[in-house]
């Protein structure tokens, strides 16, 4: 265990005695965030989890202040964002930190996953909690994906429009499907409706699992830049006052850079055709999704050759099928990361090439992000091609085959060991 | 728990006993995962279209203002129909092109009604995502193949409708409708 139980602490004031003898939630709050042993070396990329969760409880009371403003009827959803952002005390101010909210938030969260791609916060005993995070990236995409459709733009009917034509690929099932998720045979009041609901629903739930994920984080303890794990006291600190504090000062940087964008560029994300009422009989010439999930949105659109069996003209699967296929193979594939990487050491500090491989994911998710973000025709396409070939070969050969050939460095017996080399 | 084959106490014997008991347990499980599924399916089928949406499902158009080569929208279901009057010479070219090869092998005499080969009515949802093809209104660009060209992720069809190039795996769809007279359509 990374942490043995703490010394039972004996309250002062009355009051706390009183209620930690029928409820320990002090004696737990000492516990988990008090005297929890943090591995002595985390930096600051560790802060980014706290950061994450800060932001989701930002989301959601910026969220419900909103809520109380909204009305989730096709022909009055636009203007009543419209009127919160006139005529709402501080209207503006609450749509603006929700809206660019998002965006921090997904920062947040991409930065927490690539820490834990790079020092193998996934492997062994962490897999759960890997799970579990990738559980929360998931609901956080739905989230995102049903709030984009609450002003009723034309980005946000054509986006739903376009991503719930995805299912439409699967066979037999496909069109039954997209009426059901629609309530209807185009995407309309019903669709508005439900998305309304669910993107109130789902922060919560997401809280839910965040717990969760802390639970499981705190029965294996933190994963440290060595990926050794902490043998005694000396490789460890009291999360209050040292994480406390670190944490807290990573988390005002951020919030700052947060709140510039929120003040000085606030639409610098935004794409113009958010601002038209959406028109179900005109598409926009260029429709493309929030930033955060263009790469895989360049996925999606990599595959344009259907695979069937040669001089039959059978097609086994059209590339409409291959590319949502791949799109959520993509994410589906981090599940089973904890196994399919084979190297016994988890900090990729200690893996010489392997750490090379990793930056070549992020360029090719960067690429990704880049020909997502471009009409599909021309170099665009080709460039998402070979990022998608990159990705899907990293997880699929590279992680699971490097190990065999990869000889890697001398691990640090112990955290104290490796502080003191340096 | 009773002792094995305690005949004696009047019981049945103890296997039996069991047998009799999991025989229970079982039904009773089976018949609450009956209820359940089916309270879950009421849940989920609140979410088809409901019975005012269902009821939107026809609707007449008056297409005798349309000029000959003129396309004009209308709504079906929230989505829009194309309808086109097209030329003669442009019936016949189409009708000469090859189709057997095509993504979607349809002829245009299976795309259109008898006795009304001049007139195309289509959904004009594009087959790959659903956004709406360009080309229905002059001026739009029609794409490579001289029909409808779909900005989002280029797809081109010709000017059956038929899907010729680009992601979408199938022809633009034709509802069901039909003439109530030479003038007048019925869609649904």
């Amino acid at each position: 265990m990374a942490h043995g139980s703490a010394p039972k602490t004996e309250f002062k004031n009355p009051v706390v005695r009183w209620i930690d003898a029928r409820l320990p939630i002090f004696t737990m709050m000492i516990k988990e965030y008090g005297v929890f042993p943090m591995p002595k070396n985390a930096n600051y990329l560790w802060s980014f989890g706290g950061i994450a969760m800060t932001m989701l409880g930002i989301m959601i009371l910026t969220g419900i202040i909103l809520a109380m403003s909204y009305t989730p009827s096709t022909p009055d959803a636009f203007n009543s964002v419209e009127r919160i952002m006139r005529d709402v005390n501080y209207g503006w101010l609450m749509r603006y930190v929700h809206m660019n909210g998002a965006s921090f938030f997904f920062i947040a969260v991409y930065i927490h996953i690539c820490r834990g791609m790079f020092f193998g916060s996934y492997k062994q005993p962490r897999e759960l909690l890997w799970i579990i995070g990738v559980v929360i990236f998931l609901l956080m995409m739905a989230t995102a994906f049903m709030g984009y459709s609450l002003p009723w733009s034309q980005m946000s009917g054509w986006g739903v429009t376009v991503i719930t034509s995805l299912f439409s690929a699967f066979p037999l099932v496909g069109d039954g499907l997209v009426t059901w998720l629609w309530g209807g045979f185009s995407v309309d009041n019903p669709t508005l409706n439900r998305f309304f609901a669910l993107h109130f629903l789902l922060p919560f739930v997401i809280a839910g699992v965040v717990f969760i994920h802390v639970w499981a984080l705190h029965m294996t303890g933190s994963n440290n830049p060595t990926g050794v794990e902490p043998k005694s006291t000396k490789d460890t600190l009291p999360f209050n006052p040292y994480f406390t504090s670190k944490d807290s000062f990573a988390l005002v940087v951020f919030l700052t850079l947060f709140m510039a964008v929120v003040f000085f560029a606030p639409l610098s994300l935004v794409h113009a055709d958010h601002f038209k009422p959406f028109d179900p009989m005109v598409t926009p010439p260029h429709i493309v999704p929030e930033w955060y999930f263009l790469p895989f949105y360049a996925i999606l659109r990599a595959f344009t050759f259907d695979i069937g069996i040669p001089f039959t003209g059978i097609v086994v699967l059209p590339a409409k099928l291959q590319g949502v296929i791949a799109m959520f193979g993509s994410i589906v594939i981090w599940f089973f990361l904890p196994w399919l990487d084979r190297s016994p050491v988890k900090s990729a500090r200690f893996r010489p090439i392997y750490k090379w491989c990793l930056a070549a994911l992020l360029v090719s998710f960067c690429a990704l992000g880049y020909a997502g973000s471009q009409p599909a025709e021309g170099l665009p396409v080709i460039i998402g091609q070979i990022a998608t070939l990159y990705y899907f070969v990293h997880f699929l050969v590279i992680v699971p085959f490097l190990p065999r050939f990869e000889k890697t460095l001398p691990v640090p017996a112990t955290i104290s060991e490796d502080v003191k080399r340096k | 728990m009773d002792s094995p084959n305690s005949s004696s106490t009047g019981h049945a014997p103890y296997d039996r006993q069991k047998a009799r008991r999991d025989f229970l347990t079982i039904t009773t499980a089976a018949m609450g995962a009956v209820a359940a599924g089916s309270a879950l399916w009421a849940v989920a089928d609140t979410m088809n279209p409901a019975a005012d949406t269902l009821a939107l499902a026809t609707t007449e158009v008056d297409v005798s203002s349309v000029a000959e080569g003129q396309t004009i929208t209308t709504v079906w279901r929230g989505k829009p129909i194309f309808i086109q009057r097209r030329l003669q010479a442009d019936v016949e070219k189409i009708r000469d092109e090859e189709w057997q090869t095509l993504r979607d092998p349809q002829s245009d005499e299976q795309r259109v009604q008898k006795g009304h080969d001049n007139w195309l009515v289509l959904i004009g949802v594009c087959t790959h995502l659903g956004c709406i093809p360009m080309g229905s209104k002059v001026g739009q660009p029609k794409g490579e193949f001289e029909g409808f060209f779909c900005p989002c992720h280029g797809s081109h069809y010709d000017a059956s409708g038929r899907i010729r190039k680009g992601p979408a795996p199938k022809n633009l769809e034709v509802p069901p409708y039909a003439f109530v007279s030479d003038t007048l359509i019925r869609i649904g």
